[in-house]
């Protein structure tokens, strides 16, 4: 007995009728820009993948990553991305604002960290002798990386101007279709970094 | 709609139930599947291509792993436009990807043997 999905991320069913009805439509179009965002990111790791080798006498992966921060920051966006989900839960299930507040603070609370622990890790990388200027490697690498960290950075933003709204407007439907969006960008925010944790930070370490 | 309704407060825990377990399983298997290639690199001595693959096909299997469980795709119940459109960004996606690394790895291997891995 599972009701049929009307678009990518949580339904909120018949519970929130006139905001289901909505979603439809607005989450389609944000898919849209979600596949997009997809297509710039495989670019830029295809690319990453090019400059590999293009050190240019400079450091390379193994002198300049460590696998300690990448770990914690690892641990951190993939707890926030099921954070988002036990949020999007209260969302449709509970009646309160109480602990969908407590969800989305937690998660807020966890990409700030994420964000902190990445701008060290860029500092210690420039530091290091690895400013984007040095070879083809750091430039890709700053391409890549950074970008997903702006995405988090704005997501953040996002997260804060929907609680205000929240705590100002009440649960309305503009509310709550923006925190199913929302969400959708934060998952798939957690899927880029998979990818860069896999092949920038361990397959450089390995 | 009335029929639906009727059931609506059954259906409505179930799925209750299956989207809360949905999100706790998601995020038990994407931990199984980021814990071992971090242990790989740390602590093992496995020559360094099979590390790579066991890297790469554990990120595979998550990136399903995240679109099944917190993005709540599955190929059954989705709509038919958001699966052409998931489907025709990821023809794209090797299309493009896929051609940068063929014609750039090619040009390597002819002018600049130095910048293969």
């Amino acid at each position: 007995m599972t009701t049929p999905s009307r678009h990518p991320g949580l339904n909120l069913g018949r519970a929130h009728p006139e905001a289901h009805h909505a979603c439809e439509g607005l989450v389609f179009g944000f898919w849209v820009f979600m596949m997009s965002d997809l297509i710039i990111f495989g670019l830029l790791f295809a690319n990453y993948v090019t400059q590999l080798d293009a050190l240019a006498g400079g450091p390379g992966p193994k002198d300049l990553f460590e696998m300690k921060s990448a770990f914690i920051e690892t641990m951190l966006l993939l707890t926030s991305s099921f954070t988002y989900g036990m949020a999007a839960y209260c969302l449709k299930y509970r009646n309160g604002r109480g602990a969908l507040l407590f969800w989305l603070v937690v998660t807020l609370a966890l990409g700030l960290s994420f964000i902190g622990f990445e701008l060290h890790d860029f500092r210690v990388t420039i530091d290091k002798g690895g400013a984007p200027s040095q070879s083809g490697f750091a430039s890709a690498f700053f391409g890549l990386v950074p970008l997903h960290g702006l995405h988090v950075a704005t997501a953040c933003l996002w997260m804060i101007v929907l609680i205000v709204q929240m705590l100002v407007y009440g649960l309305d439907t503009g509310v709550k279709t923006g925190l199913v969006r929302l969400g959708l960008l934060w998952h798939f925010l957690d899927i880029v970094w998979i990818g860069i944790f896999s092949l920038v930070y361990l397959g450089g370490l390995a | 709609m009335s029929e639906t309704q009727r059931q609506s407060g059954v259906v409505d825990d179930k799925e209750r139930r299956r989207e809360l377990g949905s999100y706790l399983w998601g995020y038990g298997l994407a931990l199984a599947l980021t814990l071992p290639p971090f242990a790989l690199v740390a602590w093992s001595d496995w020559p360094r291509v099979t590390l790579l693959w066991a890297i790469g096909l554990c990120a595979l299997v998550q990136v399903v792993v995240h679109f099944r469980f917190f993005l709540h795709i599955s190929l059954a119940r989705q709509k038919r436009e958001d699966l052409h459109l998931i489907l025709f960004s990821t023809l794209i996606l090797i299309l493009m990807a896929g051609g940068t690394l063929w014609i750039i790895f090619n040009l390597y291997g002819r002018m600049a043997p130095a910048m293969l891995p």
